[in-house]
C-alpha cells in the first residue's frame, strides 16, 4: 500500500495516500474542528461539501488556506492548523455563521446538543465582530418535524441524507447567496411532500433547525388526567441507546432502568412494542408462509417477494415512489400500529372503560412514528390506536423534566398482559432483525421442525444490502435485507423490472435500522454508537429464554381468547393494513 | 451536399469557395494587390465602363491576377472615357483613357503582367477620390 | 459576379441599433437600382467599435462607415455603390485632426490591435461555412488529424496559450492532463457562460465566428481522445445559440464532425447545454453540475474534472476565446503564436473597454501592452476630457488601479502582482466623477446576487463586507470599519471555494489600498469626494451671491428651500433631499454643493 510522509504540526506523519488532512491529522491526536463534515464509516455515508470553512488549515506553498476534511495529503506536505492565519480565519468563519443565526441558545430544543453551539465554546468566541442582517424564513411544521431554517448553517447533512442515503429527495439548498437555504422546492411545506419522515436530516442536523414535534407536554396533561387510563409501550431500540442521554456508554441496556422510569412517571401499565413485535411475526409470518404455498402451488398470481411493513417511512416512501408495487408488501401493520390496536380494542375492553378513555403513549427511536399514528386508517372515530409517539430523546427530556435520576433506578420489569416479548422481538431494532425473528417462526411451522439453531448471522450486519438463502427443509428461501431507503429503492426497482429472485425483503429506513432511528440520541457521526447498540440487541435477545415469537405464551393466549389465529377475520380487521398510492 | 471525406476534399472545397472571399481579402489589404479603378461617373457608363469593369474582372479571374478591380466617381477626364486608373504595389498610378473591353485585357497582358506600356496614357493631374 | 461586398455589422450592439433595417434598406435600394447582382449584403459578427455602431464597411474598396443609420442606405447605395464616390459624412472623424479616415486599419482604435480571435469577426459571413473555409477553416483540423494525439498537444503546450476566461492555466498542460486520464468516455467542454458585466467577447466569437469553435473542439476531443463536446452557453445569448446552431448544422453536412471526420478513424459531436445566466456558473465545477443538471455550485478541487468532470468522466473545459486561438496555432505555428506577448502570456487578449472612454467596444491587443496604451491609444482616452481615475480589469472580482499603474504591462502575472487579474477581459474606465467607495460597493452587490451561497466566507462574508461599504455610503462609518473591511475582505480570499469567493473582496481591497484617501473623507468627514454618495452631499445657498431671485425655492420639489424675495435663501437640511434642481436652476451660481 502507497504510504504518504507528511508533517502536521511539525510532527512527522505516515499515513496511507488518499488519506485526507483531517484523518492523518485525527491519528497523531491533533483534532481539527469541522462543522459541515459528518462521516459514518462503514455504512458508505458521508457528507463533504467542504463548504462551512471551518476545517482551514495552513499547507506551506498553497496559496489560500486549504480545507482539511477534502484535501488528500501528498508527499512533503507541511501542515499547521493552528497557526494565527489559521485561528484567525476559523473564527472569523465561525463568527460569521454566528452573525447570521439566531442567538435564542437558551431555549433552543438543541441547546447542549448542538455542533455550533459546541464549536464557539471550544473556539471561545466572546464577541461577534460582524453583526448585520439576519436571513429569515417561515417555520414548517409537519406532522413529525419542525424546520426552523432560521437556523440552517448550509452543511449540507440534511440534504446528503436526504437525496444522495434515502434518494427522496425533498430536501436541497434554494435561493442564492445570502438567502440561500436548505428546504423543499419552492420553500413548500414538508407535509406537501414526498418526505416519508425517517428522521435522518433532524439525526444529522447539527443546529436545531430540523428537531422532532415535541409531544412531551401532552403525555404529561395525559398523566396528571384524573379520568384517563394511561398505558405505554417501548419499541426495541429505545432500550439500547436510552443510556446515552444520562452519559451511559453506548451499548448500555437499560431495559429495567426504562421501564422503572416510566412507572415512576406514573404510567398505569407500562408495556413492550416487542410484545407486539411477536404479534407481527405470527401474522407477517403466516402471510409469508401463505403466499409461499400458493406459489408452490402453481398459482400465478401471488406477489413474491413479500416485503416488511414495519417502518412507517418505508410504507410513505413506496407509497410515493412506487405506489404500482403496493400490493407487494405484507399488509400486516406496524408493532407500535398492533400494539395501539389490541389496546384500544381489547385491553381497554378487558380494563372496562371506553377507548377515548385510554391513552397510548409509544416511545420510538423513530419520528416517523408520530406521523404514523396521526394516518386515518388507525383511528376509530378519529380516535387514534397510539395517542402520541415521543422519541427516545424526548423520553430522555421528560425523565429529566420528572427529577429522575435515571442512573441509580432499580431494575424493574414490565406489566402484563401485553409486556412479555421473545428474543424475536427484541431484535425488530436493528438491520436484519425483523426478517431473522420471521424466519425463525416460519421455518418452524412451515417445516413441522424445531430450528436447528436460532442465530442466523448470515442475516446480521451493517452493509447497505445483503442477501442469504436459507434452507427450509429442502426449499432455498432467498431473503434480501436492504437499510437506507437508497438501498431499498435498488431492491424494489429489481422488483419492478421483475428482475427480484427474493422471496422475503426486509426494508428498514433507517441506516442500521431503527437504532439508528431519526429519534435516537444525535450519534454525531460516530458510527461506533450504531454498532454498539446493535451489539446490544443481540446481546438482550441472547438473554432472552423464549427467543421465538410463536412461542411467546402470552401471544399463544392472545390467539386463543380473542384472535383465533393469525390472519383470521378478526386478525384481518385489527392487526392489518391497505395502503394508497400517493402520487 | 457531399460530405468533406479527406483533407484534399477540404482543399478542394477550399478552390471552389475562395473566390468568394477574394474581393474582401484583397480589399482589407488593397496596397499589396495591383488596383484597378474604373470611373463609373455618368459620363464614363455612357461611354462603356460598365463592360470595361466587367472586362477586367474576367480577365483578372481568368489570368488569377492578384487584383481588385473597384469603381470611382469621374476623374475629369470626360473626354477619354471611359478612364482606368491601375496601380500596382508600390508604384505610381497610371491612367489609362479610352479603354473598351479589348483594351482592358491588353492592359492586363502588357502592363499589369510585364511592366510594358500603353498608348493613352494620361498624365495625372489629379487627387484620387477614392 | 459581384463587383462589390457590403458587410453590415450584424453584433449585438449594431443589431440594437438597427443594423437589421440597414441591411434590409441596402437590399431594397441595391433591387431599386438594378445593382443586386453588383453588390452583395453581408451580414457579419462584431467589428468591434461599437461606440461607433452600427458599422457598414464596403470592400474591395476598404471604407468603414461608422454611426450608420437606416436611412442612409439610400445614399450610400447612390453615391458609394452606383457612382463611386465615399460618402464623407459616414466617415470616422479623427478626433486629433478632425480628417476622416475611410481605412480602418488607420483608425486609433484598430492600430495597435491584433486580431487572432476575432481573425473572422466583421469579416466573414458566420452563418455561411463555405467563407470558413476559404478562410482555411478546418484545415487546423485536417492538420492535426494527420498527426498523433501527443504531437498535437505538444504544439498547444509549446505555444504557450492561457486560459482567457480567466484563470489563466496552460492549455496544452491541460490537455495533456485529459489526454493521460484514461476512460472509455470523455467529454469536451466550451464555457460560453460569459457574465462578467459589459464583457462580450466570448458572445461575439460565438456569433461572429462559430465554426473556429467547433474546429477547436474537435481538434481538442482529437487530442484528449473524446467523442463528445458540449457548448455551455448562456440562454441570454439567442443569437450566439442561432448561429452556433446553424454552424454545427452546416459542419454536420459536410462531414466535418460526425462519425469519421476527414475519412479518419475518429468521431466527434458536439451539443449545446444551456445555462441559466448564473455567474459562478462560469466556474468549471459549478459549470459541470448545472450542465448535469444540478444545482449550479462548485465543488472542491481536486478532484478536476480533468480526472473526474461531466457525470464523473475525464473533462476538458476550455473558454471560448481559448478556443477560439486554437485553429491559428497549428495554422501557423507555435513559434509564430509564441512570438506574439510577453515572456509567460502569449498571444493576445480580448478585451471589452467602457466606462467613461472614448471607444467603447471590442478590442484584441497583444499581451504585454500596456494599460495606457489601451486607454489612451485604442481606447482614445478619458470621455468629454476628464481626469482618467481608476481601470477596473478582471470583472466584478478584479481590482481598480490607478494613474500609476497605467505602464503595466497587461498580461497574467502582471496585473496580479498589482492586485488585480486579467480576469475574462472587462475593462471598465473610470474617471474622476466616480466615487471609489460607491464603485467597490456596486461590484459587491453583483457578487452578492451571484454568490451560490454554498461556503459560509462568500454567503456571509461577502454580505457583511457590503453591508460595512452601505455604512459608510451613507455617511455611518466609523474608522474602525476601513480596518474590519480588510480583516474581513483578507478572510473572504484565504477561505472561500471558489475562483468568486476568492476574489470577491478585491475590489474592496484594492480600492482601499488604492483610495484610502476617499475612504477615509466618507469616514472621518463625512465627505465624497466625487460628489456620488447622495447622503454626504449638502446644498447650501451662498449668500454673497444669492439675488433671491426664488428660482430655487419655486423648483424645490419638497419646499426644502424658504426666503423673502430679494433675500437670500436657505436650505433646510432635514427636509432637502439631494435631488440637485435647486444648483440646475440657479443662474447665479449661488447653489453650493459641498
Amino acid at each position: 500500500m502507497d504510504t504518504v510522509n507528511l508533517i502536521i504540526d511539525n510532527k512527522p506523519v505516515v499515513v496511507k495516500a488518499g488519506t485526507t488532512i483531517l484523518e492523518a491529522a485525527s491519528g497523531i491526536g491533533v483534532h481539527v474542528p469541522t462543522l459541515c463534515h459528518m462521516k459514518l464509516s462503514d455504512l458508505n455515508i458521508e457528507n463533504k461539501p467542504g463548504d462551512c470553512r471551518v476545517c482551514m488549515v495552513e499547507v506551506k506553498g498553497r496559496k489560500n488556506l486549504v480545507p482539511a476534511c477534502c484535501t488528500e495529503v501528498s508527499n512533503g506536505m507541511e501542515v499547521n492548523t493552528h497557526s494565527i492565519r489559521v485561528i484567525n480565519a476559523r473564527r472569523t468563519v465561525l463568527e460569521l455563521i454566528l452573525s447570521d443565526h439566531p442567538a435564542d441558545c437558551l431555549i433552543c430544543p438543541k441547546s447542549g446538543k448542538c455542533d455550533l453551539q459546541n464549536l464557539a465554546h471550544k473556539l471561545g468566541i466572546r464577541e461577534i465582530h460582524y453583526q448585520g442582517e439576519q436571513s429569515h424564513y417561515r417555520a414548517d411544521t409537519s406532522p413529525a418535524i419542525i424546520r426552523d431554517i432560521d437556523k440552517c448553517i448550509m452543511c449540507r447533512r440534511c440534504e446528503m441524507m436526504c437525496n444522495k442515503v434515502q434518494t427522496v429527495g425533498v430536501l436541497s439548498a434554494i435561493n442564492r447567496g445570502f438567502y440561500s437555504v436548505v428546504s423543499p422546492a419552492f420553500e413548500m411545506n414538508l407535509d406537501h411532500s414526498v418526505c416519508t419522515y425517517c428522521g435522518q436530516c433532524v439525526a444529522v442536523c447539527p443546529t436545531g433547525a430540523l428537531t422532532e414535534v415535541d409531544e412531551t407536554g401532552n403525555v404529561i396533561r395525559a398523566l396528571s388526567d384524573p379520568s384517563k387510563t394511561v398505558i405505554v409501550q417501548t419499541a426495541p431500540a429505545v432500550r439500547a441507546a436510552l443510556g446515552e442521554e444520562f452519559d451511559m456508554e453506548p451499548g448500555t441496556l437499560v431495559t429495567g432502568k426504562l421501564v422503572a422510569a416510566l412507572k415512576r412517571l406514573g404510567f398505569d401499565y407500562v408495556f413492550d412494542t416487542d410484545f407486539a413485535a411477536d404479534l407481527t411475526i405470527m401474522e407477517e409470518g403466516t402471510e409469508l408462509l401463505n403466499r409461499l404455498s400458493r406459489k408452490l402451488s402453481g398459482d400465478k398470481d401471488v406477489k413474491l417477494p413479500i416485503l416488511t411493513s414495519c417502518c412507517p417511512a418505508w410504507v410513505k416512501f413506496f407509497e410515493h415512489q412506487f405506489p404500482e408495487l403496493k400490493d407487494i408488501p405484507s399488509t400486516a401493520r406496524s408493532p407500535q400500529q398492533m400494539f395501539g390496536s389490541i389496546a384500544k380494542n381489547w385491553f381497554a375492553e378487558k380494563l372496562g372503560i371506553k377507548r377515548e378513555d385510554l391513552v397510548v403513549v409509544s416511545i420510538m427511536p423513530c419520528v416517523a412514528k408520530k406521523y404514523e399514528c396521526g394516518r386515518d386508517e388507525f383511528k376509530a372515530n378519529g380516535n387514534p390506536d397510539v395517542d402520541f409517539a415521543l422519541t427516545t430523546r424526548e423520553f430522555a427530556a421528560l425523565i429529566k423534566v420528572s427529577n429522575i435520576d435515571f442512573s441509580t433506578l432499580p431494575d424493574e420489569d414490565f406489566d402484563n398482559p401485553l409486556g412479555e416479548s421473545s428474543g424475536a422481538g427484541v431484535i425488530f431494532g436493528t438491520t436484519g432483525g425483523v426478517i431473522e425473528a420471521a424466519v425463525r417462526t416460519a421455518y418452524e411451522l412451515f417445516t413441522n421442525k424445531p430450528l436447528p439453531r436460532i442465530d442466523f448471522d448470515e442475516l446480521r450486519g451493517m452493509e447497505g444490502i445483503r442477501q442469504a438463502t436459507i434452507d427450509f427443509g429442502g426449499l432455498p428461501l432467498k431473503i434480501g435485507i436492504a437499510h437506507g431507503l437508497g438501498n431499498a429503492r435498488k431492491l424494489l426497482e429489481d422488483v419492478q423490472a421483475g428482475k427480484s429472485e427474493f422471496h422475503a425483503i426486509e426494508i428498514m429506513s433507517c441506516p442500521g435500522g431503527c437504532i439508528g432511528g431519526g429519534g435516537q440520541p444525535y450519534h454525531h457521526g460516530n458510527a461506533e454508537i450504531l454498532k454498539k447498540r446493535q451489539m446490544a440487541l443481540y446481546r438482550e435477545d441472547k438473554n432472552k429464554v423464549i427467543r421465538k415469537s410463536h412461542e411467546n405464551k402470552y401471544i399463544i393466549e392472545l390467539y386463543k381468547e380473542f384472535l383465533e389465529k393469525p390472519l383470521s377475520e378478526k386478525a384481518h380487521h385489527l392487526l392489518h393494513t391497505e395502503y394508497f398510492d400517493r402520487t | 451536399m457531399d460530405k468533406i471525406k479527406s483533407l484534399d476534399d477540404l482543399r478542394k472545397m477550399k478552390q471552389a469557395v475562395q473566390s468568394q472571399l477574394n474581393l474582401r481579402e484583397r480589399g482589407e489589404n488593397s496596397e499589396n494587390y495591383v488596383q484597378i479603378k474604373v470611373a463609373m461617373a455618368t459620363c464614363g457608363i455612357a461611354a462603356g465602363a460598365r463592360e470595361v469593369m466587367n472586362a477586367f474582372l474576367r480577365k483578372i479571374e481568368d489570368d488569377k491576377i492578384l487584383a481588385i478591380v473597384t469603381q470611382t466617381g469621374c476623374m475629369g477626364y470626360c473626354h477619354s472615357e471611359p478612364t482606368v486608373e491601375v496601380k500596382k504595389p508600390g508604384e505610381e498610378p497610371i491612367i489609362f483613357g479610352h479603354v473598351d473591353a479589348k483594351k482592358a485585357d491588353s492592359i492586363v497582358d502588357k502592363y499589369i503582367k510585364n511592366g510594358e506600356l500603353l498608348e493613352g496614357i494620361i498624365p495625372v493631374n489629379y487627387q484620387t477620390i477614392v | 459576379m459581384y463587383k462589390m461586398h457590403l458587410l453590415v455589422c450584424g453584433g449585438t450592439g449594431c443589431r440594437a441599433t438597427q443594423s437589421k433595417q440597414i441591411e434590409e434598406n441596402l437590399r431594397a435600394e441595391l433591387k431599386a437600382k438594378g445593382l443586386e447582382n453588383d453588390a452583395q449584403v453581408i451580414i457579419t459578427g462584431c467589428f468591434g467599435f461599437c461606440e461607433k455602431g452600427p458599422i457598414v464597411k464596403i470592400l474591395p474598396d476598404n471604407t468603414f462607415y461608422v454611426g450608420v443609420e437606416s436611412e442612409d442606405a439610400a445614399e450610400i447605395v447612390e453615391e458609394h455603390v452606383l457612382k463611386g464616390r465615399r460618402v464623407e459624412r459616414l466617415l470616422y472623424t479623427d478626433p486629433e485632426n478632425k480628417e476622416h479616415i475611410s481605412d480602418s486599419k488607420h483608425m486609433g482604435f484598430y492600430q495597435k490591435q491584433i486580431r487572432i480571435a476575432l481573425r473572422n469577426c466583421g469579416f466573414i459571413d458566420p452563418e455561411n461555412i463555405d467563407e470558413y473555409i476559404a478562410r482555411d477553416g478546418y484545415f487546423a483540423l485536417g492538420k492535426v488529424l494527420e498527426m498523433s494525439q501527443t504531437e498535437a498537444i505538444e504544439i498547444m503546450k509549446k505555444s504557450g496559450l492561457r486560459g482567457r476566461g480567466g484563470g489563466g492555466f496552460p492549455t496544452g498542460l491541460k490537455w495533456e492532463i485529459a489526454y493521460n486520464n484514461k476512460a472509455d468516455q470523455k467529454y469536451v467542454v466550451c464555457n460560453a457562460d460569459e457574465g462578467d458585466p459589459g464583457a462580450f467577447m466570448d458572445r461575439s466569437i460565438l456569433e461572429g465566428d462559430p465554426h473556429s469553435i467547433i474546429e477547436a473542439m474537435t481538434i481538442c476531443g482529437y487530442c484528449i481522445g473524446a467523442s463528445k463536446g458540449l457548448v455551455y452557453i448562456r440562454a441570454e445569448y439567442p443569437l450566439a445559440i442561432t448561429r452556433l446552431q446553424i454552424a454545427l448544422k452546416q459542419a454536420r453536412e459536410y462531414g466535418l464532425i460526425g462519425k469519421n471526420i476527414l475519412g479518419r478513424n475518429f468521431d466527434f459531436d458536439i451539443e449545446l447545454r444551456y445555462g441559466a445566466g448564473a455567474f459562478v456558473c462560469g466556474e468549471e465545477t459549478a459549470l459541470i453540475h448545472s450542465m448535469e443538471g444540478l444545482r449550479g455550485e462548485p465543488t472542491v478541487k481536486p478532484p478536476y474534472p480533468a480526472e473526474s468532470g461531466y457525470l464523473g468522466k475525464p473533462t476538458n473545459v476550455n473558454n471560448v476565446e481559448t478556443f477560439a486561438n486554437v485553429p491559428v496555432i497549428f495554422l501557423k505555428g507555435h513559434e509564430w503564436f509564441s512570438s506574439i506577448g510577453t515572456a509567460k502570456s502569449k498571444g493576445t487578449k480580448v478585451f471589452a473597454i467602457t466606462g467613461k472612454i472614448n471607444n467603447v467596444g471590442l478590442i484584441e491587443v497583444p499581451m504585454g501592452i500596456t494599460l495606457r496604451e489601451v486607454i489612451y491609444e485604442v481606447g482614445g482616452g478619458i470621455k468629454d476630457g476628464k481626469m482618467f481615475k481608476a481601470v477596473q480589469t478582471g470583472g466584478p472580482s478584479g481590482g481598480c488601479l490607478t494613474e500609476k499603474h497605467l505602464d503595466t504591462p497587461i498580461d497574467y502575472d502582471s496585473l496580479l502582482a498589482v492586485g488585480s487579474m486579467m480576469g475574462s477581459g472587462g475593462m471598465i474606465v473610470m474617471d474622476e466623477d466616480d466615487c471609489m467607495v460607491s464603485i467597490a460597493r456596486f461590484y459587491l452587490e453583483f457578487i452578492l446576487e451571484e454568490s451560490c451561497g454554498k461556503c459560509t466566507p462568500c454567503r456571509i462574508g461577502n454580505k457583511r463586507l457590503h453591508e460595512i461599504l452601505k455604512k459608510i455610503t451613507e455617511g455611518k462609518g466609523e474608522p474602525a470599519d476601513i480596518e474590519r473591511l480588510k480583516a474581513l475582505g483578507n478572510v473572504i480570499k484565504d477561505t472561500s471555494l471558489c475562483g468568486l469567493g476568492q476574489t470577491a473582496p478585491n475590489p474592496v481591497l484594492s480600492t482601499i489600498s488604492n483610495f484610502e484617501d476617499e475612504y477615509l473623507a466618507h469616514v472621518n468627514e463625512k465627505r465624497c469626494p466625487a460628489g456620488q454618495c447622495k447622503a454626504l452631499l449638502k446644498y447650501e445657498v451662498d449668500e454673497n451671491l444669492c439675488t433671491g431671485c426664488t428660482l430655487c425655492f419655486r423648483n424645490c420639489p419638497v419646499g426644502a428651500i424658504t426666503g423673502e424675495r430679494r433675500q437670500p435663501h436657505h436650505v433646510n437640511q432635514s427636509l432637502c433631499i439631494k435631488c440637485g434642481v435647486c444648483l440646475e436652476k440657479c443662474k447665479f451660481n449661488a447653489i453650493l454643493l459641498t
